[in-house]
């Protein structure tokens, strides 16, 4: 591990100003991604800032119900609060759904949302990757594509995001609270994360200094009946192979209101808007679940490795309305 | 080189010149040298390292020791009140819940916070009703899926957290 200087920010503002002044300086939370990253030669900060102290260790409902999520909440202490369990069961499921027990008591929130890859290509200094090291070339492209995107992704790079809460929080319109040098502003979670175009190394919108401070999830009533669909390799511990957050509303057999998203999938949480569109006002119905999921992957484009994700992601939505529709 | 203090199993550490890369698991097994608490993967994903910070289980291996100012950490050497062995421990004596032995510090650990995490009421994902944790084999394998077991030992250590997690053994 390449040497470094550890600070423990004191407050939000220093924080925001030790980055500013280093342009190699990094925040650090919980460190279950970005340690093992400085030991593997991924990541190589001069400077760590600690901002686990800080104080954003709260989870509240605000008076007009709105959820707000401190960014240093654990993913433990998340996944368990009532709230979370009752008005959005998809973001817990989601989050119990990741990681193991010790790192969920590790993985703070806004880590989890800054958390990368886990391409192998990526992770592994010794091969070409031009998220790692821009314009060295994509190793994963004819190489091992099984955990590959299929939505998305672009002839520089076709890394899916490894999150489980992103997913549950795109579908659930949440926003980021961010404090920067010039201030504060929030960014919906469907714009945090970015696609890779000819820009893989850039995961989100964040400019460098700019600190996550909570996360706030509106009202939606929809929310209290929802869930997280994970499929993956091995039952538990394990990234996803394809995976579905999903919301329904359903009244007189017509849909009132829906929410989806996808992960494993792509380069960020897959809001599946196209299949919210055709399902918003129709009929809770099979044929309607499949006519959507069809819709929305009529983009995806595959790997060799991967080809099979497609028709896994589309049994999996079908299986997951069905489910909420079947309990409405 | 930074300072830190820390208690240790009861023993409190002022130390002095602590190279901001170690980690937790480095400084306890080569500063401390408390050696029970092994290292494995060094990568968070196999639990040989689990220990207990301010009384919940995380990975040592994952962690800055300078991150740990003022904590209060328990290792496997600490889990045992004298010669009182911890209920997790007796439980896997009885059981035979351990082959070789690597990962059974790690192991005795993790059990030890996650029987805390199910007493607080705790959900899982297989969890159905989380007003009511109730400890089925199921929900000790999700529970526990961040400890390997290179031996395969698992149905025994299964077994015998199943019994640390009985009432009459509550710590």
């Amino acid at each position: 591990m390449k040497p470094f200087v550890y600070e423990r920010a004191r407050d939000a503002a220093q924080a925001v100003a030790a980055l500013v002044a280093d342009p190699d300086a990094v925040f650090l939370g919980g460190g279950t991604n970005l340690v093992d990253h400085m030991r593997l030669g991924v990541a190589s900060p001069d400077r760590v800032v600690d901002v686990t102290r800080l104080p954003f260790d709260r989870i509240e409902q605000l008076a007009d119900g709105r959820v707000c999520i401190g960014a240093n909440v654990r993913n433990s202490e998340l996944a368990a609060h009532r709230l979370i369990r009752t008005r959005y069961p998809m973001l817990s499921q989601a989050l119990l759904a990741g990681a193991s027990g010790q790192l969920r008591n590790m993985a703070t929130t806004a880590g989890n949302l800054m958390q990368r890859t886990r391409c192998v290509y990526f992770q592994n200094v010794t091969t070409p990757c031009n998220k790692r090291q821009p314009g060295s070339g994509c190793s994963a492209i004819g190489g091992y594509t099984r955990y590959h995107a299929i939505l998305g992704a672009s002839e520089h790079c076709i890394a899916v995001h490894p999150s489980d809460m992103a997913v549950a929080m795109s579908a659930l319109d949440a926003r980021v609270v961010v404090l920067g040098p010039s201030g504060e502003r929030r960014i919906p979670l469907v714009d945090f994360h970015r696609l890779p175009g000819d820009e893989p190394e850039r995961d989100t919108v964040l400019r460098h200094g700019e600190l996550i401070t909570a996360v706030e999830l509106p009202a939606l009533p929809v929310a209290a009946h929802s869930l997280y669909r994970k499929v993956r390799d091995r039952r538990s511990f394990a990234f996803a192979l394809v995976s579905v957050a999903a919301a329904l509303d359903v009244r007189g057999g017509t849909i009132a209101d829906v929410r989806i998203a996808f992960g494993g999938v792509a380069h960020k949480p897959w809001r599946a808007t196209r299949a919210e569109e055709i399902l918003r006002g129709t009929d809770a119905t099979p044929e309607q679940f499949e006519r959507a999921a069809d819709t929305e992957l009529a983009a995806a484009r595959s790997q060799p490795g991967n080809a099979f994700k497609v028709k896994m992601l589309r049994n999996t939505l079908v299986a997951a309305l069905q489910e909420l529709a079947g309990a409405a | 080189m930074d300072s830190l203090h820390v208690v240790v199993n009861g023993a409190r550490y002022d130390l002095e010149g602590v190279d901001s890369r170690t980690t937790l698991l480095d400084l306890i097994r080569e500063r401390l040298h408390l050696t029970g608490s092994k290292k494995g993967c060094d990568h968070g994903q196999c639990g040989a390292c689990t220990v207990l910070v301010n009384g919940r289980r995380i990975n040592a291996c994952l962690s800055l020791a300078l991150t740990h100012d003022g904590d209060a950490i328990t290792t496997i050497e600490g889990l045992a009140g004298g010669d009182t062995l911890h209920p997790v421990e007796a439980a896997f004596l009885e059981h035979d819940g351990f082959q070789c032995g690597y990962c059974t510090p790690g192991q005795i650990c993790s059990a030890a916070g996650m029987l805390d995490e199910a007493r607080q009421g705790q959900p899982s994902y297989v969890t159905d009703d989380a007003d009511h944790v109730e400890l089925t084999d199921a929900e000790i394998r999700e529970r526990m899926s961040g400890n390997l077991c290179r031996c395969g030992a698992y149905v025994n250590i299964v077994a015998a957290i199943r019994d640390a997690a009985r009432p009459a053994h509550g710590s």
